[in-house]
């Protein structure tokens, strides 16, 4: 580190400029003694939301529905007025032991260190690389978050012919985005028994957008050089083979927490979601540094990020006053079909977690779902839920379901009611 | 005279001015030895049938840098590795391209193995590398804590490095091109005719004359072979599939852990990478087709398995990238290096993975055997210093870490790709330089750009764009470019 490295010591660091990190920054700023700082590493913050034009936005957190790019700036408008200093184009590059972020900038190189840390770095596509398939390595192979970045962002045009791997929510904008840049979504493919985002989607998703989907299926190979021209996908069940023309596709949902920082940092990670483990108020392992957002639970909906920041924020401020969480603490565990739950630890004396909802992942469909909570062998608790469980998007649990936990007992599991 | 002529009367081709030195493939090899005959009074021309130097077998191999311990003692490969990974080594420290001195270590993991590990160390020595040990189990685990269960012991190889192969078959080439080498991308060579002194390679875009030819065709340096009348080599592609880990998982192996080689090959290695990742492969699989460079369900279904017994804490860790290349191997135990005095015509055939490291030993050996056949040869006094390249190896300041770098030019400090780091000062440099990148796999093995673990989810786009923009601004024209994927 040479001396002209400049050092920056906010009260607050955000890092990331997405829904969850710029809704944290606006109820924050102007509520603490010294600068809230966000770094966003992108040319814009915003986050996904800035290349996700459709409609669906701001629902719950805004009370209006609005489309991606409008929500995302007036996330940034928020923060921004409400005093939040937001550095773009600023990427926090390591963390050290001590708490310092290092940071890559056009101004150079900075140091920050705040007496507050907000970890809010998202969660990105797992590619089709990480998903080991194997084949040809042609061009006109996306996540949606490529995609749509080429098309929103930068004019670009996709192929005609495409095939959408996935049936989550995130799918079905990738569908949407395709047919706005002109290509035709020939095949919607997904392991699943059926495609999981919400039914409503489904339905208007299939006969508005007309998208035949093949569910119970798994691409085996990509092939074309040097643009992709089929891919060839399997049967689960039959283990059928058959191969599909296509000039476009795009591998969507299968969500990993962008968790570089919180591992190089060195906290604890919950190996359900891969993101740091948490408590209800969003702390971390590491004192004085918090998470919230989607590298908390890959994913949910952009303005569920968006109420975990300002559910984080009033815990920073309760943090910054002084007030220390309670030493004893119980571990939330998930038993199948669920594989994880976050928060992951509960303390006495905490708030409920962010809208009093615990949010697990499912791997099967479950319709009518009984859940139970278990402590040291004993149901404390049971709810049926009038939602289901569905595969590829969370499941949000009332918070009630805990309210029976004993502070001083063991890991609390939740599972499927069994009798 | 050849038993190839040419498909086209020799009267409508346009007259070519003839070089001294026409060398078939701009690979590592033939750009070594491009830019060693261009060292002396010689016009040499490169000629590669691709858009990109470094494109072919160069690009896509485990990036070691040989001590040459297990060659086979006495052969030609033996001496050349062994003299190249010391020409290469300083080469590397003048010109900039990255190296780590990483060690590598041997595992036993049945009996057999670990009695043929004193013969591996007595042939290292015949090699002329008397730096290898013998370990026990506990040594093993102790360099590398992460190593799956069952290891008897190891054999030490500390000098064994790795490298970043794309730097330096770049900078290679791009020296040979400031030393006055004519270089001729996007030409492959459909047949030579011969005109007295003169040999003339009709290509698709251009014919190329030249007095002598030198073939480090690799892949297909048994077809520029036969257009010289030979039937003497047949190379098959033996592919070989990688996966690569993503950079978290780089604590884990700080060393190059190899198996015990078998009469089946050198098996499945476990590298880091220069770029801090870590890398396991190769497969090694016979093939006809010498373009068949995608991955197979078999090859990562048996690198997952080799994985998961080798360090099944590795697999724990996400998939950045898996590839596949091709060895341009051939029947032969050995290089397979000859001049053709009466047709002024060289073959450098055989050359394997080795090739990396030897590159620069091949290329004097090659000189020295067109001396022997009576090429004159006199050294340059008004030789070019060597290029400085662009660091993106990750033991070395990288521009976004450089503090005095942004200050002077803030385009340094503009992260474009997040995961690998890469900044829009990088990518306009690439497209600035002496051999700018054809194409985003050119600018990939230039700068990194998109090779991380999002696969360019966060940056294609902007790195597409940025790409296009430089390219147009560096030369004014854009030309056909695929869409970012």
């Amino acid at each position: 580190m040479t001396d002209v490295t400049r050092m920056l010591t906010p009260e607050v660091l955000i890092i990331g400029g997405g829904p969850a990190g710029l809704t944290a920054a606006a109820h924050l700023a102007g509520c603490v003694h010294g600068d809230v700082l966000v770094l966003d590493r992108e040319k814009q913050a915003g986050g996904i939301p800035r290349h996700s034009d459709h409609l669906g936005y701001g629902i719950r957190d805004m009370r209006r529905v609005i489309s991606g790019p409008a929500y995302a700036q007036r996330l940034v408008r928020a923060a921004a007025t409400a005093g939040a200093v937001i550095h773009t184009e600023a990427m926090v590059t390591g963390w050290d032991g001590d708490g310092n972020a290092q940071v890559t900038s056009p101004q150079g190189r900075l140091v920050v260190r705040a007496k507050a840390v907000v970890l809010a770095t998202g969660a990105r596509e797992r590619p089709r690389t990480a998903r080991l398939i194997p084949g040809d390595r042609p061009g006109g192979v996306y996540t949606t978050g490529q995609l749509q970045n080429l098309v929103h962002l930068h004019h670009g045009v996709p192929g005609q012919r495409a095939v959408v791997v996935g049936g989550e929510l995130v799918s079905w904008s990738a569908v949407v985005t395709l047919r706005e840049a002109g290509a035709r979504t020939v095949l919607m493919t997904t392991q699943y028994p059926s495609p999981e985002s919400y039914a409503a989607f489904n339905i208007g998703g299939k006969l508005a957008l007309r998208v035949p989907v093949t569910a119970r299926t798994r691409v085996v190979r990509v092939m074309g050089r040097p643009r992709v021209e089929a891919i060839e996908i399997e049967n689960l069940d039959t283990r059928d083979r058959r191969v599909v023309e296509c000039d476009t596709v795009v591998f969507t949902g299968d969500w990993i927490p962008d968790h570089e920082l919180a591992r190089l940092a060195g906290l604890d990670l919950d190996p359900g979601t891969g993101g740091p483990l948490t408590d209800t108020a969003l702390r971390t392992s590491r004192p004085g540094t918090f998470a919230a957002g989607n590298l908390l639970h890959p994913v949910d909906t952009a303005d569920i990020a968006a109420l975990d920041g300002r559910h984080v924020a009033d815990q920073v401020r309760a943090w910054l006053a002084g007030q220390r969480p309670d030493a004893r603490a119980v571990r939330l565990r998930t038993q199948k079909p669920f594989r994880w739950v976050a928060p992951g630890v509960l303390r006495p004396g905490d708030p409920a977690p962010s809208r009093r909802r615990l949010l697990l992942w499912t791997d099967d469909l479950v319709r009518m779902p009984r859940v139970t909570a278990i402590q040291d062998g004993r149901v404390i608790g049971l709810r049926r839920l009038p939602w289901p469980a569905s595969p590829g998007r969370v499941f949000r649990l009332p918070w009630s379901l805990l309210s029976s936990v004993d502070p001083s007992g063991g890991d609390v599991t939740i599972g499927l009611y069994r009798s | 005279m050849s038993a190839a002529t040419s498909p086209q009367p020799a009267a409508a081709a346009p007259a070519q001015p003839v070089a001294d030195v026409a060398v078939i493939g701009a690979g590592i090899v033939g750009s070594a030895i491009a830019r060693e005959l261009a060292g002396y009074e010689l016009s040499v021309t490169l000629i590669e049938a691709r858009a990109d130097v470094g494109d072919g077998t160069s690009k896509a191999n485990t990036a070691i840098l040989h001590t040459g311990y297990d060659a086979k003692p006495g052969t030609l490969e033996s001496r050349l590795v062994r003299t190249g990974y010391h020409l290469l080594a300083d080469y590397a420290k003048q010109t900039g391209i990255p190296v780590e001195r990483t060690g590598a270590i041997l595992v036993a993991w049945d009996a057999d193995e670990l009695a043929a590990l004193p013969a591996l160390r007595s042939k290292a020595a015949a090699n002329g590398y008397d730096r290898c040990e013998v370990v026990d189990a506990a040594e093993v685990y102790r360099q590398v804590p992460d190593l799956g269960a069952g290891a008897l012991g190891g054999l030490t190889v500390p000098d064994e490095s790795i490298i970043c192969t794309w730097t330096a078959s770049l900078a290679l080439a791009t020296d040979a091109r400031l030393r006055g080498t004519d270089l001729r991308l996007d030409h492959q060579v459909r047949s030579v005719g011969h005109d007295g002194e003169v040999t003339t390679l009709h290509c698709d875009t251009a014919d190329v004359r030249a007095r002598w030819v030198i073939n480090a065709a690799g892949l297909g340096c048994d077809y520029i072979d036969q257009m010289f009348g030979y039937d003497r080599i047949d190379v098959t592609p033996r592919r070989g599939e990688l996966l690569v880990f993503d950079k978290l998982a780089r604590p884990l192996v700080n060393k190059i852990v190899l198996p015990v080689p078998t009469a089946r090959g050198k098996g499945v290695l476990i590298s880091p990478t220069i770029y801090g990742n870590i890398m396991l492969g190769p497969t090694a699989e016979n093939l006809d087709d010498r373009t068949a460079t995608g991955t197979s369900e078999a090859g990562l279904d048996f690198l997952l398995g080799k994985g998961r017994r080798l360090m099944p804490r590795l697999l724990e860790e996400e998939v950045t990238a898996n590839y596949a290349g091709l060895r341009a191997a051939i029947d032969a135990g050995d290089y397979l290096i000859e001049a053709d005095g009466e047709q002024r015509y060289l073959l450098v055939g055989g050359i394997r993975s080795t090739g990396l490291t030897s590159s620069m030993a091949i290329a004097e050996h090659v000189r020295d055997l067109l001396a022997d056949a009576g090429l004159k040869l006199t050294p340059r006094s008004d030789l070019p210093e060597s290029p400085c390249m662009p660091n993106i190896g990750e033991a070395y300041l990288r521009p976004y870490q450089d503090e005095a770098r942004i200050a002077g030019d803030p385009s340094y400090g503009r992260i474009v790709c997040f995961c690998e780091r890469v900044t829009a000062g990088e990518i306009r440099d690439a497209c600035q330089s002496p051999i700018p990148p054809p194409d985003l796999g050119g600018l990939r093995r230039r700068t990194r750009a998109m090779n991380g673990r999002c696969q360019g989810f966060f940056c294609a786009a902007e790195v597409g764009t940025l790409f296009e923009r430089c390219r147009f601004q560096a030369h004014g024209t854009s030309g056909p470019l695929e869409i970012p994927a």
